[in-house]
């Protein structure tokens, strides 16, 4: 086995044993990424002088025998949304296509502190917006499993990144599915945290109120200890939550006999390819015999999900987004300009593609007199009664199952004409974000030959149990560990 | 058809915490440029806000000093629209669920009690400022974006603008008692825009609302509102069409002019901040809040009057300063005068702290040394002229009255063994005016008191010495 296929958990172990040093293992990812990156466009900014210098760091505190915290060592990417301290930060966006932040998030503090040296900075959909990649300013990304099919979005250079080895582990953000579907489609673990577990300090936000960083790796237990070392309450980000945190990856370890699933009836059925149907049933059953309790549950307001988020989201966006006028940073318009208006206008439409403009006048829209209460005030009492459903399915079960996306990957370009389509296929995932609860995916197999990932739903801040379940599914099923043909 | 006024204030207090409202950045006026900005008030994309406790209770004294009820669960909300010095180009204030509600200030206008009901007092972050040059280009300044600003917003209660002063002046003494603002409206730390128009009580005809701004003074305030209400009164007689309007006070003109016709009021798009978690405040917060409150500035010159006996005026002069009126009442617990105490205050001491430009808690001469003084002259120990003196030197030196009397020899001369020798020596050299006064004329006494006097430097106590006189002259 190569070194660059190893689990970010197996590097680790091998770091410590001094059996390989950190240098290596980047100078490993370095090759890889030389010999694949050509196809797979995972990386708007490569960053190896900073991770070399991390690595050289790291392993002179090893050889000094001090001891180092898991992660040290461990190469990863960061989706370029989360701000990066003198390193370049373009959310995949020409408005910010040379914006360079003086500070860094939260989490990519605590990486560092970790001594996680950093690869690069991963492609995305414009300010996350998008389900495939494909709204990226720059670039396509494309899936290492088939290069002619989106890696999914829109976290997907982060999620190509670790299918194809060309980092141990990456970080990705998350408003209505985009860790989990990327990490479906490229066959990788996804999670999303609860919302409030994670710090948003230093990411730069979409809807504030559903988005969240997590990691996307390789197996179950690399997610744990990616969320041992990023999660925890920040007192600069407000909506963190100031609760316990647990060891994630001690909990992996224990039984799951008689934990309760419910798989979620509204979005196992209609609208669902059958092949990917058929993964998820076929996890349900793995669970059985894990003794894990599999049964059928309803959440009625399942359907108003999609709306209740493009209400949401954009509203919440349109907001969000109004900073990018190229007074401070950014995009600012050559063109000759009458008043400020005009050059706000000017720089926004010339910095902006079309789906970031779009989602702005939506948001505008709903928030506007006469529309507020009719739009945004009734998504917000729609998105109750979508997190009740979850709190009353959630006393009868344990965990919730549900497929992470109605298709596998599919070919770039092939919702070109028909961008609603693409946003039908976020309706497993959406319920997710409204309800602030953790959700993972999980490969679970594959369809026509590509990748399947099962979606687990816990409750609020269980990620505890939603790992274990995760990583007993993973290391009964079989699925774990397979590799895309890339680069062989 | 008797149209009335019908005026409402709205008005913004930045307050005097040490850090912004949202960060850390200090909020001290006058550094460089730019220089106290960072990822959050200047809006850098991933920044989050993070409330500043001490602006909550700031807010939260204030209006609970003016009546109103905390909120038990409150919001932040994003007040939405585009401008340069808006580094987020949203402001995080508060829209459908402010800190506090539901106040009223009682104000003494010519002698009538006016009831003037508080809407609202809630928070909300400062913009920074723009400044555009002769050539074309503007400049953009973030030291002030997100300093903590207090927005009291009153019912349309007013009915005149002599209303409206006094409730700026007494809003103002709130501000300055409370510690929550230095309220100087010249620094721009207080700013206020009345909204003005016209009613017809009968009809309820009124015409349309026109809200002024760009005043720097409580006068400009004043005059603002007179000239608005004169110029809708002749709109209306003229039968002119109107239309809410924002309209600017030009201080060179004396006139408000159009800035902004605005048909209907803009569109915020308020919604609840995201970034920020409904805030409670619980009973024991608010309690502890109301319990804290200071004597406020009306109940306080309400008491001068009557526990010190002192006159109106007084009350009001001394109370205009929370601090002058602590420091007056420290000296007149002891002084044994309180009027007295009330004149040195007022008098000599503003004199001279305005001359050399210090406040009274820098006062060189304290409480107690002033109080001393004052019981000194009361019990005759020295003239009040000379107390004048004496002041003037402790205020220079910090010195005691005593020690400076000491050091310089001065002090009331009553000691009859010492004065009657220079009796005699002025008798004999004023013999016309002792025989003036022996032959009936009385003030000739004048003279020869006065020789007495300059004898003794002005030292000798003139009832002893008339005394004396008399005694001597038969």
């Amino acid at each position: 086995m190569e070194l660059f296929e190893l689990t970010a958990y197996e590097l680790a172990q091998k770091l410590a044993a001094r059996e390989v040093s950190s240098r290596e293992a980047v100078a490993a990812v370095r090759d890889r990424v030389a010999a694949v990156e050509g196809d797979v466009q995972a990386f708007l900014l490569q960053t190896w002088e900073v991770a070399e210098a991390k690595a050289a760091a790291v392993d002179e505190r090893r050889a000094a025998g001090e001891a180092l915290p898991p992660l040290a060592g461990v190469p990863y990417a960061l989706k370029d949304v989360i701000c990066t301290r003198g390193l370049r930060t373009t959310c995949g966006s020409r408005i910010l296509e040379r914006f360079v932040p003086p500070y860094d998030a939260t989490v990519v503090e605590r990486l560092g502190a970790a001594g996680t040296p950093l690869v690069g900075k991963a492609n995305m959909d414009e300010f996350a917006m998008g389900s495939s990649t494909e709204n990226s300013a720059f670039q396509v990304t494309r899936n290492p499993w088939d290069l002619e099919r989106v890696p999914g979005g829109s976290s997907g250079g982060s999620a190509a990144a670790v299918a194809g080895d060309e980092c141990f582990f990456a970080l990705g953000s998350d408003t209505g599915g985009s860790i989990r579907q990327p990490g479906s489609m490229c066959g990788i673990v996804g999670l999303k945290p609860t919302y409030g577990r994670v710090s948003r300090y230093g990411l730069v936000a979409y809807a504030s109120s559903l988005d969240q960083i997590g990691p996307l790796t390789k197996d179950v237990r690399d997610a744990a200890l990616v969320l041992n070392t990023i999660a925890g309450h920040d007192p600069r980000d407000s909506t963190t939550a100031a609760v316990e945190r647990p060891d994630f990856v001690a909990a992996l370890d224990g039984s799951v006999a008689g934990l309760k699933a419910g798989i979620i009836t509204e979005l196992t059925g209609k609208g669902i390819d059958p092949g990917v149907r058929d993964c998820v049933l076929k996890a349900a059953a793995v669970l059985e015999e894990l003794g894990v309790r599999c049964e059928e549950v309803q959440l009625p307001h399942a359907e108003y999900a999609l709306p209740c988020y493009y209400v949401i989201a954009p509203a919440e966006c349109s907001s969000n987004l109004a900073r990018y006028d190229g007074v401070r940073y950014g995009h600012r318009t050559q063109q000759p300009v009458e008043d400020f208006v005009d050059m706000f206008a000017k720089s926004r439409a010339e910095g902006f593609g079309p789906e970031v403009r779009l989602r702005i006048v939506k948001g505008t829209y709903v928030l506007s007199k006469g529309y507020y209460d009719a739009f945004y005030l009734k998504a917000l009492k729609v998105r109750t009664l979508i997190k009740r459903d979850f709190d009353r399915a959630f006393e009868r079960f344990d965990v919730l199952l549900c497929p992470v996306a109605p298709t596998p990957a599919f070919r770039i370009g092939e919702h070109a004409d028909d961008p609603l389509s693409l946003k039908l296929g976020d309706i497993c995932t959406l319920p997710v974000n409204l309800a602030g609860l953790p959700a993972l995916s999980v490969p679970c197999g594959f369809a026509d030959g590509l990748p399947v990932g099962l979606q687990v739903l816990a409750p609020p801040f269980a990620e505890a149990a939603l790992l274990r379940l995760a990583h007993a599914y993973e290391q009964h099923a079989g699925w774990v560990g397979r590799k895309p043909p890339l680069g062989r | 058809m008797a149209y009335r006024p019908c005026i409402g204030v709205e008005v913004h207090a930045q307050l005097l915490t040490d850090s912004k409202m949202f960060c850390g950045c200090s909020t001290q006026f006058g550094n460089t440029a730019n220089s106290q900005c960072c990822p959050v008030c200047s809006g850098i994309p991933g920044s989050l806000p993070v409330i500043n406790r001490k602006a909550v209770e700031f807010v939260l004294r204030t209006g609970t000093a003016l009546g109103c009820r905390p909120a038990p669960r409150c919001r932040f909300a994003r007040k939405n629209y585009f401008y340069p010095d808006l580094a987020k180009n949203y402001q995080i204030s508060q829209y459908e669920e402010p800190l506090t509600a539901g106040g009223r200030m009682t104000l003494e206008v010519d002698g009538e009690a006016v009831d003037i009901r508080i809407r609202r007092v809630h928070l909300e972050e400062d913009t920074g400022k723009n400044f555009h040059l002769p050539d074309g280009t503007s400049l953009v300044e973030y030291n002030r974006c997100g300093v903590p600003l207090m927005e009291v917003v009153t019912e349309p209660d007013f009915t005149s603008a002599e209303q409206v002063r006094e409730y700026l002046n007494e809003l103002r003494a709130i501000f300055r008692y409370l510690g929550v603002s230095s309220a100087a409206m010249e620094e721009g730390a207080m700013r206020a825009e009345p909204s003005v128009n016209l009613v017809d009580p009968l009809t309820g005809d009124a015409t349309p609302r026109v809200e002024i701004k760009n005043l720097a003074s409580v006068r400009a305030v004043y005059d603002a509102v007179k000239y608005e209400l004169w110029r809708q009164q002749q709109a209306l007689d003229a039968e002119e069409p109107m239309t809410q309007q924002t309209r600017r006070w030009s201080v060179e003109r004396q006139e408000t002019q159009v800035m902004r016709d605005k048909e209907s009021s803009e569109d915020y798009m308020y919604f609840p901040e995201p970034d920020l978690v409904p805030m409670e405040v619980n009973e024991a917060w608010a309690a502890r809040v109301a319990a804290e409150l200071p004597e406020l500035p009306r109940a306080r010159r309400a008491r001068f009057v009557t526990e010190y006996g002192l006159p109106a005026y007084d009350a009001e002069v001394l109370t205009a300063q929370r601090e002058l009126a602590d420091y007056f009442e420290a000296v007149a617990r002891t002084a044994g005068d309180a009027k007295a105490a009330s004149n040195w205050v007022m008098g000599d001491l503003t004199r001279l702290l305005n001359e050399t430009a210090q406040a009274v808690a820098a006062s060189p001469v304290s409480a107690d040394q002033l109080a001393e003084l004052v019981r000194m002259i009361g019990e005759g120990r020295l003239t009040s002229k000379l107390a004048k003196d004496v002041f003037e030197e402790m205020f220079r030196t910090g010195g005691s009255a005593p020690d400076i009397m000491a050091a310089q020899g001065l002090g009331v001369v009553n000691d009859a063994g010492e004065l009657e020798p220079i009796i005699a020596a002025v008798l004999s050299e004023n013999a016309e005016a002792v025989a003036s006064y022996r032959s009936g004329r009385k003030q000739a006494k004048g003279v020869l008191v006065g020789a007495v006097m300059k004898a003794t430097h002005g030292q000798a106590d003139p009832k002893l010495v008339n005394q004396l006189l008399e005694k001597a002259l038969g």
